[in-house]
Protein backbone atom coordinates (compact mmCIF):
# COMPACT_ATOMS: atom_id res chain seq x y z
CA UNK A 1 0.00 0.00 0.00
CA UNK A 2 1.33 3.41 -0.85
CA UNK A 3 2.03 5.99 1.78
CA UNK A 4 3.94 9.12 2.62
CA UNK A 5 6.57 10.08 5.14
CA UNK A 6 6.86 13.78 5.92
CA UNK A 7 10.25 14.83 7.28
CA UNK A 8 10.00 17.97 9.41
CA UNK A 9 12.93 20.00 10.72
CA UNK A 10 12.17 22.46 13.52
CA UNK A 11 13.96 24.85 15.85
CA UNK A 12 13.92 22.18 18.55
CA UNK A 13 14.16 18.80 16.88
CA UNK A 14 13.03 16.64 13.96
CA UNK A 15 9.69 14.94 13.49
CA UNK A 16 8.60 12.19 11.12
CA UNK A 17 4.92 12.22 10.14
CA UNK A 18 3.60 9.08 8.44
CA UNK A 19 0.35 8.19 6.74
CA UNK A 20 -1.07 5.85 4.17
CA UNK A 21 -2.08 7.07 0.73
CA UNK A 22 -5.31 8.60 1.99
CA UNK A 23 -3.26 11.10 4.04
CA UNK A 24 -6.04 11.32 6.60
CA UNK A 25 -4.64 9.68 9.74
CA UNK A 26 -1.12 10.44 10.82
CA UNK A 27 1.49 8.91 13.07
CA UNK A 28 3.80 11.51 14.61
CA UNK A 29 7.28 10.36 15.69
CA UNK A 30 9.73 12.61 17.48
CA UNK A 31 11.24 14.81 18.53
CA UNK A 32 14.47 13.36 17.26
CA UNK A 33 17.54 15.31 18.46
CA UNK A 34 15.41 17.32 20.92
CA UNK A 35 16.63 20.82 21.65
CA UNK A 36 18.74 21.11 18.47
CA UNK A 37 17.91 23.14 15.40
CA UNK A 38 17.18 20.77 12.53
CA UNK A 39 17.62 22.80 9.39
CA UNK A 40 16.79 20.01 6.98
CA UNK A 41 15.89 16.33 6.78
CA UNK A 42 16.00 14.66 3.39
CA UNK A 43 15.46 11.14 2.07
CA UNK A 44 17.39 9.42 -0.67
CA UNK A 45 15.40 8.83 -3.86
CA UNK A 46 17.64 5.79 -4.43
CA UNK A 47 16.79 4.21 -1.07
CA UNK A 48 13.84 5.63 0.87
CA UNK A 49 15.14 4.17 4.13
CA UNK A 50 18.26 6.34 3.87
CA UNK A 51 17.69 9.73 5.48
CA UNK A 52 20.06 12.57 6.27
CA UNK A 53 19.49 15.32 8.83
CA UNK A 54 21.33 18.56 9.52
CA UNK A 55 21.47 19.05 13.29
CA UNK A 56 22.96 22.34 14.46
CA UNK A 57 23.46 24.39 17.58
CA UNK A 58 24.94 27.77 18.31
CA UNK A 59 26.73 26.13 21.23
CA UNK A 60 27.96 22.82 19.85
CA UNK A 61 28.13 23.37 16.10
CA UNK A 62 27.17 21.03 13.30
CA UNK A 63 26.24 17.36 13.42
CA UNK A 64 25.01 15.38 10.44
CA UNK A 65 22.79 12.43 11.31
CA UNK A 66 22.00 9.48 9.09
CA UNK A 67 19.26 6.89 9.29
CA UNK A 68 19.26 3.61 7.39
CA UNK A 69 15.82 2.52 8.55
CA UNK A 70 13.50 5.31 7.51
CA UNK A 71 14.05 7.49 10.55
CA UNK A 72 13.53 4.94 13.33
CA UNK A 73 17.17 5.05 14.42
CA UNK A 74 19.93 7.53 13.67
CA UNK A 75 23.70 7.75 13.95
CA UNK A 76 26.02 10.73 13.52
CA UNK A 77 28.27 10.75 10.46
CA UNK A 78 30.93 13.27 9.45
CA UNK A 79 30.68 16.88 10.55
CA UNK A 80 33.93 18.32 9.21
CA UNK A 81 33.21 20.88 6.48
CA UNK A 82 36.60 22.29 5.65
CA UNK A 83 36.81 24.91 2.92
CA UNK A 84 39.22 24.00 0.17
CA UNK A 85 42.54 25.87 0.38
CA UNK A 86 42.71 29.40 1.75
CA UNK A 87 39.04 30.32 2.21
CA UNK A 88 39.39 34.00 1.28
CA UNK A 89 36.80 36.65 2.05
CA UNK A 90 33.29 37.69 1.12
CA UNK A 91 31.60 40.97 1.99
CA UNK A 92 30.24 41.47 5.47
CA UNK A 93 26.99 43.32 6.16
CA UNK A 94 28.88 46.60 6.30
CA UNK A 95 30.67 45.95 3.02
CA UNK A 96 34.04 45.09 4.55
CA UNK A 97 35.86 41.86 3.66
CA UNK A 98 35.01 38.99 6.02
CA UNK A 99 36.73 35.60 6.13
CA UNK A 100 34.67 32.61 5.04
CA UNK A 101 33.58 30.75 8.20
CA UNK A 102 31.54 27.57 8.33
CA UNK A 103 28.38 27.97 10.42
CA UNK A 104 25.90 25.23 9.52
CA UNK A 105 24.36 23.02 6.86
CA UNK A 106 21.15 24.53 5.51
CA UNK A 107 20.19 21.92 2.95
CA UNK A 108 21.00 18.31 2.13
CA UNK A 109 20.30 16.95 -1.34
CA UNK A 110 20.73 13.18 -1.78
CA UNK A 111 21.36 12.07 -5.37
CA UNK A 112 18.76 10.04 -7.22
CA UNK A 113 21.13 7.27 -8.22
CA UNK A 114 23.24 6.41 -5.17
CA UNK A 115 22.19 6.64 -1.51
CA UNK A 116 25.78 7.35 -0.48
CA UNK A 117 26.05 10.40 -2.75
CA UNK A 118 24.71 13.53 -1.07
CA UNK A 119 25.29 17.25 -1.43
CA UNK A 120 25.25 19.82 1.37
CA UNK A 121 24.62 23.54 1.01
CA UNK A 122 26.23 25.43 3.86
CA UNK A 123 26.67 28.84 5.50
CA UNK A 124 29.01 30.61 4.77
CA UNK A 125 27.93 29.74 1.27
CA UNK A 126 29.59 26.74 -0.30
CA UNK A 127 28.62 23.39 -1.77
CA UNK A 128 30.00 20.15 -0.33
CA UNK A 129 29.67 16.58 -1.59
CA UNK A 130 29.93 13.26 0.18
CA UNK A 131 30.35 10.01 -1.74
CA UNK A 132 30.46 7.81 1.35
CA UNK A 133 27.09 8.36 2.96
CA UNK A 134 28.09 11.50 4.84
CA UNK A 135 31.23 10.18 6.53
CA UNK A 136 33.46 12.69 4.76
CA UNK A 137 32.71 15.91 2.89
CA UNK A 138 34.63 17.61 0.09
CA UNK A 139 33.98 21.13 -1.09
CA UNK A 140 33.18 21.77 -4.76
CA UNK A 141 35.31 24.84 -4.49
CA UNK A 142 34.95 26.00 -8.08
CA UNK A 143 31.72 27.66 -6.94
CA UNK A 144 33.38 29.97 -4.42
CA UNK A 145 36.43 30.26 -6.61
CA UNK A 146 34.89 31.23 -9.95
CA UNK A 147 35.53 34.93 -9.30
CA UNK A 148 32.48 36.66 -7.84
CA UNK A 149 32.78 35.20 -4.33
CA UNK A 150 34.50 38.24 -2.80
CA UNK A 151 31.41 40.29 -3.80
CA UNK A 152 28.85 38.01 -2.15
CA UNK A 153 27.08 39.44 0.88
CA UNK A 154 24.93 37.68 3.51
CA UNK A 155 21.16 38.06 3.58
CA UNK A 156 19.42 38.70 6.88
CA UNK A 157 19.51 34.98 7.69
CA UNK A 158 23.20 34.56 6.92
CA UNK A 159 25.09 33.83 3.73
CA UNK A 160 23.67 30.44 3.01
CA UNK A 161 23.59 28.08 0.07
CA UNK A 162 20.02 26.86 0.51
CA UNK A 163 18.92 25.31 -2.80
CA UNK A 164 20.53 22.48 -4.74
CA UNK A 165 18.86 21.23 -7.92
CA UNK A 166 20.30 18.13 -9.54
CA UNK A 167 19.39 17.78 -13.22
CA UNK A 168 17.85 14.32 -13.74
CA UNK A 169 19.03 14.26 -17.39
CA UNK A 170 22.59 15.20 -16.79
CA UNK A 171 24.62 14.41 -13.64
CA UNK A 172 27.02 17.18 -14.61
CA UNK A 173 24.47 19.96 -14.24
CA UNK A 174 23.77 21.36 -10.78
CA UNK A 175 21.94 24.60 -10.07
CA UNK A 176 22.39 26.24 -6.67
CA UNK A 177 21.04 29.37 -5.05
CA UNK A 178 22.66 31.55 -2.41
CA UNK A 179 21.30 34.37 -0.27
CA UNK A 180 22.26 37.03 -1.14
CA UNK A 181 24.36 36.19 -4.15
CA UNK A 182 21.96 34.57 -6.61
CA UNK A 183 21.85 31.49 -8.84
CA UNK A 184 24.94 29.62 -9.98
CA UNK A 185 25.19 26.71 -12.39
CA UNK A 186 27.76 24.08 -13.22
CA UNK A 187 27.65 21.86 -16.30
CA UNK A 188 30.71 19.78 -15.41
CA UNK A 189 29.71 18.23 -12.08
CA UNK A 190 30.97 21.10 -9.97
CA UNK A 191 34.39 21.89 -11.44
CA UNK A 192 33.44 25.21 -12.97
CA UNK A 193 30.56 27.53 -12.17
CA UNK A 194 29.04 30.74 -13.43
CA UNK A 195 26.34 33.10 -12.20
CA UNK A 196 23.01 32.69 -14.01
CA UNK A 197 21.05 35.73 -12.89
CA UNK A 198 20.25 37.56 -16.12
CA UNK A 199 16.79 39.07 -15.90
CA UNK A 200 16.72 39.37 -12.13
CA UNK A 201 16.08 42.88 -10.88
CA UNK A 202 16.58 43.64 -7.19
CA UNK A 203 15.86 47.05 -5.76
CA UNK A 204 17.92 46.56 -2.62
CA UNK A 205 21.33 46.44 -4.28
CA UNK A 206 23.34 49.28 -5.84
CA UNK A 207 23.05 47.92 -9.38
CA UNK A 208 19.58 46.32 -9.59
CA UNK A 209 20.62 44.18 -12.58
CA UNK A 210 24.01 43.11 -11.23
CA UNK A 211 25.55 39.80 -12.19
CA UNK A 212 25.50 38.72 -8.51
CA UNK A 213 24.01 40.03 -5.29
CA UNK A 214 20.37 38.95 -5.69
CA UNK A 215 18.60 37.51 -2.67
CA UNK A 216 17.12 34.37 -4.19
CA UNK A 217 14.98 32.61 -1.60
CA UNK A 218 14.18 29.30 -3.27
CA UNK A 219 14.09 27.47 -6.62
CA UNK A 220 11.90 24.62 -7.89
CA UNK A 221 12.07 22.35 -10.91
CA UNK A 222 9.84 19.63 -12.32
CA UNK A 223 11.94 16.55 -13.14
CA UNK A 224 10.27 16.08 -16.52
CA UNK A 225 11.33 19.56 -17.64
CA UNK A 226 14.69 20.39 -16.08
CA UNK A 227 15.25 23.53 -18.15
CA UNK A 228 12.25 25.22 -16.57
CA UNK A 229 13.11 26.71 -13.19
CA UNK A 230 10.80 28.63 -10.89
CA UNK A 231 12.15 31.10 -8.35
CA UNK A 232 10.83 32.89 -5.31
CA UNK A 233 13.14 35.86 -4.91
CA UNK A 234 13.21 38.26 -1.95
CA UNK A 235 10.70 40.21 -4.03
CA UNK A 236 9.42 38.78 -7.35
CA UNK A 237 8.43 35.33 -8.50
CA UNK A 238 10.49 34.43 -11.55
CA UNK A 239 10.75 31.76 -14.24
CA UNK A 240 13.49 30.54 -16.53
CA UNK A 241 12.89 28.36 -19.58
CA UNK A 242 16.54 27.88 -20.42
CA UNK A 243 18.12 26.39 -17.31
CA UNK A 244 18.71 29.76 -15.69
CA UNK A 245 20.33 31.50 -18.66
CA UNK A 246 17.61 34.13 -18.45
CA UNK A 247 14.72 34.90 -16.12
CA UNK A 248 11.38 36.66 -16.48
CA UNK A 249 8.93 37.77 -13.85
CA UNK A 250 5.73 35.76 -13.37
CA UNK A 251 4.38 37.45 -10.22
CA UNK A 252 1.28 38.50 -12.20
CA UNK A 253 -1.74 39.02 -9.97
CA UNK A 254 -0.24 37.83 -6.67
CA UNK A 255 -1.24 40.06 -3.73
CA UNK A 256 2.47 40.42 -2.89
CA UNK A 257 5.43 38.82 -4.59
CA UNK A 258 7.54 38.58 -1.45
CA UNK A 259 7.85 35.10 0.04
CA UNK A 260 10.15 32.21 0.72
CA UNK A 261 9.22 28.74 -0.65
CA UNK A 262 8.14 27.69 -4.14
CA UNK A 263 7.08 24.23 -5.29
CA UNK A 264 5.88 22.50 -8.45
CA UNK A 265 3.04 19.96 -8.69
CA UNK A 266 4.34 16.40 -9.09
CA UNK A 267 2.40 15.67 -12.29
CA UNK A 268 1.66 19.09 -13.78
CA UNK A 269 4.90 20.92 -14.62
CA UNK A 270 3.08 24.24 -15.06
CA UNK A 271 1.29 24.11 -11.70
CA UNK A 272 3.27 26.13 -9.18
CA UNK A 273 2.72 27.01 -5.52
CA UNK A 274 3.91 30.00 -3.47
CA UNK A 275 2.98 31.49 -0.10
CA UNK A 276 2.85 35.29 -0.41
CA UNK A 277 4.19 37.15 2.60
CA UNK A 278 3.45 40.81 3.26
CA UNK A 279 6.96 42.23 2.90
CA UNK A 280 10.57 41.95 3.97
CA UNK A 281 9.77 44.01 7.04
CA UNK A 282 6.52 42.15 7.84
CA UNK A 283 7.24 38.44 7.71
CA UNK A 284 3.61 37.33 7.94
CA UNK A 285 0.75 36.81 5.48
CA UNK A 286 -1.19 39.81 4.17
CA UNK A 287 -4.32 40.70 6.18
CA UNK A 288 -3.65 37.89 8.68
CA UNK A 289 -4.91 35.34 6.10
CA UNK A 290 -2.76 32.31 5.40
CA UNK A 291 -3.12 31.67 1.68
CA UNK A 292 -1.23 29.42 -0.66
CA UNK A 293 -1.38 30.68 -4.23
CA UNK A 294 -1.45 28.29 -7.15
CA UNK A 295 -0.79 29.00 -10.78
CA UNK A 296 -1.88 26.39 -13.32
CA UNK A 297 -0.37 28.37 -16.17
CA UNK A 298 3.28 28.37 -15.18
CA UNK A 299 2.94 31.78 -13.55
CA UNK A 300 1.33 35.18 -14.09
CA UNK A 301 -2.19 33.98 -13.19
CA UNK A 302 -2.61 32.89 -9.58
CA UNK A 303 -5.54 31.69 -7.47
CA UNK A 304 -5.71 31.79 -3.67
CA UNK A 305 -6.14 28.47 -1.88
CA UNK A 306 -7.79 29.05 1.47
CA UNK A 307 -10.04 26.12 2.38
CA UNK A 308 -8.92 24.81 5.74
CA UNK A 309 -6.32 27.52 6.28
CA UNK A 310 -6.77 30.26 8.92
CA UNK A 311 -8.33 33.34 7.32
CA UNK A 312 -8.05 35.69 10.26
CA UNK A 313 -5.47 36.61 12.90
CA UNK A 314 -2.74 34.47 11.36
CA UNK A 315 0.76 35.91 11.56
CA UNK A 316 3.06 32.97 10.91
CA UNK A 317 5.72 32.70 8.23
CA UNK A 318 6.57 29.82 5.90
CA UNK A 319 10.32 29.46 5.44
CA UNK A 320 12.12 28.66 2.21
CA UNK A 321 12.58 24.92 2.69
CA UNK A 322 9.22 24.34 4.37
CA UNK A 323 7.04 23.35 1.40
CA UNK A 324 7.05 20.09 -0.56
CA UNK A 325 4.89 17.84 -2.71
CA UNK A 326 4.36 14.10 -2.81
CA UNK A 327 3.94 12.11 -6.04
CA UNK A 328 0.82 10.09 -5.30
CA UNK A 329 -1.80 10.06 -8.08
CA UNK A 330 -3.56 13.00 -6.46
CA UNK A 331 -0.60 15.21 -5.72
CA UNK A 332 -0.23 16.11 -2.05
CA UNK A 333 1.13 19.50 -1.01
CA UNK A 334 2.64 20.17 2.42
CA UNK A 335 3.98 23.16 4.26
CA UNK A 336 5.10 24.04 7.77
CA UNK A 337 4.91 27.36 9.59
CA UNK A 338 6.93 29.25 12.13
CA UNK A 339 3.92 28.75 14.41
CA UNK A 340 4.51 25.00 14.44
CA UNK A 341 1.70 23.86 12.15
CA UNK A 342 2.26 21.40 9.32
CA UNK A 343 -0.57 21.45 6.78
CA UNK A 344 -1.38 18.84 4.16
CA UNK A 345 -3.52 19.09 1.08
CA UNK A 346 -4.32 15.71 -0.44
CA UNK A 347 -6.04 17.35 -3.42
CA UNK A 348 -3.31 19.49 -4.95
CA UNK A 349 -4.09 22.50 -2.78
CA UNK A 350 -7.89 22.68 -3.03
CA UNK A 351 -8.32 21.98 0.69
CA UNK A 352 -5.97 21.82 3.67
CA UNK A 353 -5.83 20.09 7.04
CA UNK A 354 -3.30 20.50 9.84
CA UNK A 355 -1.36 17.31 10.52
CA UNK A 356 0.10 18.85 13.69
CA UNK A 357 -0.56 22.25 15.22
CA UNK A 358 1.97 22.79 17.97
CA UNK A 359 5.45 21.80 16.90
CA UNK A 360 8.37 24.18 17.42
CA UNK A 361 8.88 26.65 14.58
CA UNK A 362 9.18 24.66 11.35
CA UNK A 363 12.37 25.16 9.36
CA UNK A 364 11.92 22.53 6.67
CA UNK A 365 9.43 20.05 5.23
CA UNK A 366 10.25 17.25 2.82
CA UNK A 367 8.03 14.39 1.68
CA UNK A 368 8.85 10.86 0.68
CA UNK A 369 6.30 8.97 -1.39
CA UNK A 370 6.47 5.31 -0.38
CA UNK A 371 5.20 2.56 -2.66
CA UNK B 1 52.41 8.70 34.05
CA UNK B 2 48.66 8.34 33.47
CA UNK B 3 46.20 10.60 35.27
CA UNK B 4 42.47 9.92 35.35
CA UNK B 5 40.41 13.07 34.85
CA UNK B 6 36.68 13.19 35.46
CA UNK B 7 34.88 15.21 32.79
CA UNK B 8 31.26 16.35 33.07
CA UNK B 9 29.63 17.00 29.70
CA UNK B 10 26.56 19.14 29.00
CA UNK B 11 23.37 17.21 28.32
CA UNK B 12 23.45 17.54 24.53
CA UNK B 13 26.99 16.20 24.33
CA UNK B 14 26.17 13.33 26.72
CA UNK B 15 23.37 12.41 24.32
CA UNK B 16 25.70 12.54 21.33
CA UNK B 17 28.36 10.48 23.13
CA UNK B 18 25.71 8.10 24.48
CA UNK B 19 26.85 8.44 28.08
CA UNK B 20 24.69 9.20 31.09
CA UNK B 21 27.15 10.57 33.65
CA UNK B 22 30.69 11.90 34.04
CA UNK B 23 33.33 10.25 31.85
CA UNK B 24 36.74 9.25 33.12
CA UNK B 25 39.63 9.85 30.79
CA UNK B 26 43.21 8.67 31.15
CA UNK B 27 45.60 11.48 30.29
CA UNK B 28 49.28 10.91 29.71
CA UNK B 29 51.66 13.42 31.31
CA UNK B 30 50.66 16.73 32.85
CA UNK B 31 46.89 17.17 32.47
CA UNK B 32 45.98 20.25 30.48
CA UNK B 33 42.84 21.40 28.63
CA UNK B 34 44.40 20.25 25.38
CA UNK B 35 45.32 16.83 26.77
CA UNK B 36 41.87 16.29 28.25
CA UNK B 37 40.06 17.37 25.08
CA UNK B 38 42.37 15.26 22.93
CA UNK B 39 41.54 12.25 25.13
CA UNK B 40 37.84 13.09 25.06
CA UNK B 41 37.73 13.31 21.26
CA UNK B 42 39.80 10.14 20.90
CA UNK B 43 37.34 8.21 23.10
CA UNK B 44 34.25 9.83 21.56
CA UNK B 45 35.00 10.85 17.96
CA UNK B 46 31.40 12.09 17.60
CA UNK B 47 32.35 15.04 19.82
CA UNK B 48 34.96 16.31 17.36
CA UNK B 49 33.88 19.74 16.22
CA UNK B 50 31.35 20.21 19.04
CA UNK B 51 33.64 21.56 21.79
CA UNK B 52 36.53 22.78 19.65
CA UNK B 53 36.42 23.79 16.01
CA UNK B 54 37.80 21.35 13.49
CA UNK B 55 41.21 22.39 12.23
CA UNK B 56 41.97 25.31 14.53
CA UNK B 57 41.01 23.36 17.70
CA UNK B 58 39.85 26.64 19.20
CA UNK B 59 37.15 26.46 21.86
CA UNK B 60 33.74 27.15 20.36
CA UNK B 61 32.48 30.57 21.39
CA UNK B 62 29.57 29.40 23.55
CA UNK B 63 31.43 26.57 25.29
CA UNK B 64 33.03 27.17 28.69
CA UNK B 65 35.46 25.15 30.84
CA UNK B 66 34.96 25.35 34.60
CA UNK B 67 36.74 23.59 37.49
CA UNK B 68 37.17 24.27 41.19
CA UNK B 69 34.74 27.20 40.89
CA UNK B 70 37.03 28.89 38.37
CA UNK B 71 36.42 29.76 34.72
CA UNK B 72 39.35 28.21 32.84
CA UNK B 73 37.89 29.00 29.40
CA UNK B 74 40.41 31.70 28.58
CA UNK B 75 43.49 29.87 29.85
CA UNK B 76 45.98 28.86 27.17
CA UNK B 77 45.22 25.23 26.25
CA UNK B 78 48.54 23.94 27.56
CA UNK B 79 48.13 25.42 31.04
CA UNK B 80 48.18 22.64 33.67
CA UNK B 81 44.74 22.00 35.17
CA UNK B 82 44.22 22.68 38.90
CA UNK B 83 45.80 20.09 41.21
CA UNK B 84 42.38 18.98 42.52
CA UNK B 85 41.31 18.10 38.95
CA UNK B 86 44.58 16.31 38.26
CA UNK B 87 44.17 14.37 41.50
CA UNK B 88 40.65 13.33 40.56
CA UNK B 89 38.98 15.12 43.49
CA UNK B 90 37.21 17.69 41.29
CA UNK B 91 35.72 17.25 37.81
CA UNK B 92 36.53 19.25 34.69
CA UNK B 93 33.22 20.77 33.58
CA UNK B 94 32.36 21.46 29.94
CA UNK B 95 29.46 23.91 29.90
CA UNK B 96 27.16 25.35 27.29
CA UNK B 97 27.34 29.07 28.03
CA UNK B 98 24.20 30.81 29.23
CA UNK B 99 23.30 32.60 26.02
CA UNK B 100 19.59 32.26 25.62
CA UNK B 101 17.69 29.45 23.92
Amino acid sequence: MSGVRVLVGTRKGAFVLSSDGTRERWDVAGPHFPGWEIYHVAGSPADPDRLYASQTSGWFGQVVQRSDDGGVSWAPVGNEFGYDGVPGTHQWYDGTPHPWEFARVWHLEPASTDPDLVYAGVEDAALFRSVDGGRTWQELSGLRGHGSGPRWQPGAGGMCLHTIILDPRDPGRIVTAISAAGVFRTDDAGKTWRPTNRGLHSGGIPDPDAEVGHCVHNLAMHPSRPDVLFMQKHWDVMRSDDGGESWREISGDLPTDFGFPIAVHAHEPDTVYVVPITSDSHHFPPEGKLRVYRSRTGGDEWEPLTTGLPQRDCYVNVLRDAMAVDSLDECGVYFGTTGGQVYVSADAGDSWTPIVRDLPAVLSVEVQTLV
Amino acid sequence: MNTVIRVVLPQHLRTLARVTGPVELAVVGVPTQRAVLDALEARYPVLRGTVRDHGTLRRRSFVRFFACEQDLSHDPPDTPLPEAVAAGREPFLIIGAMAGG
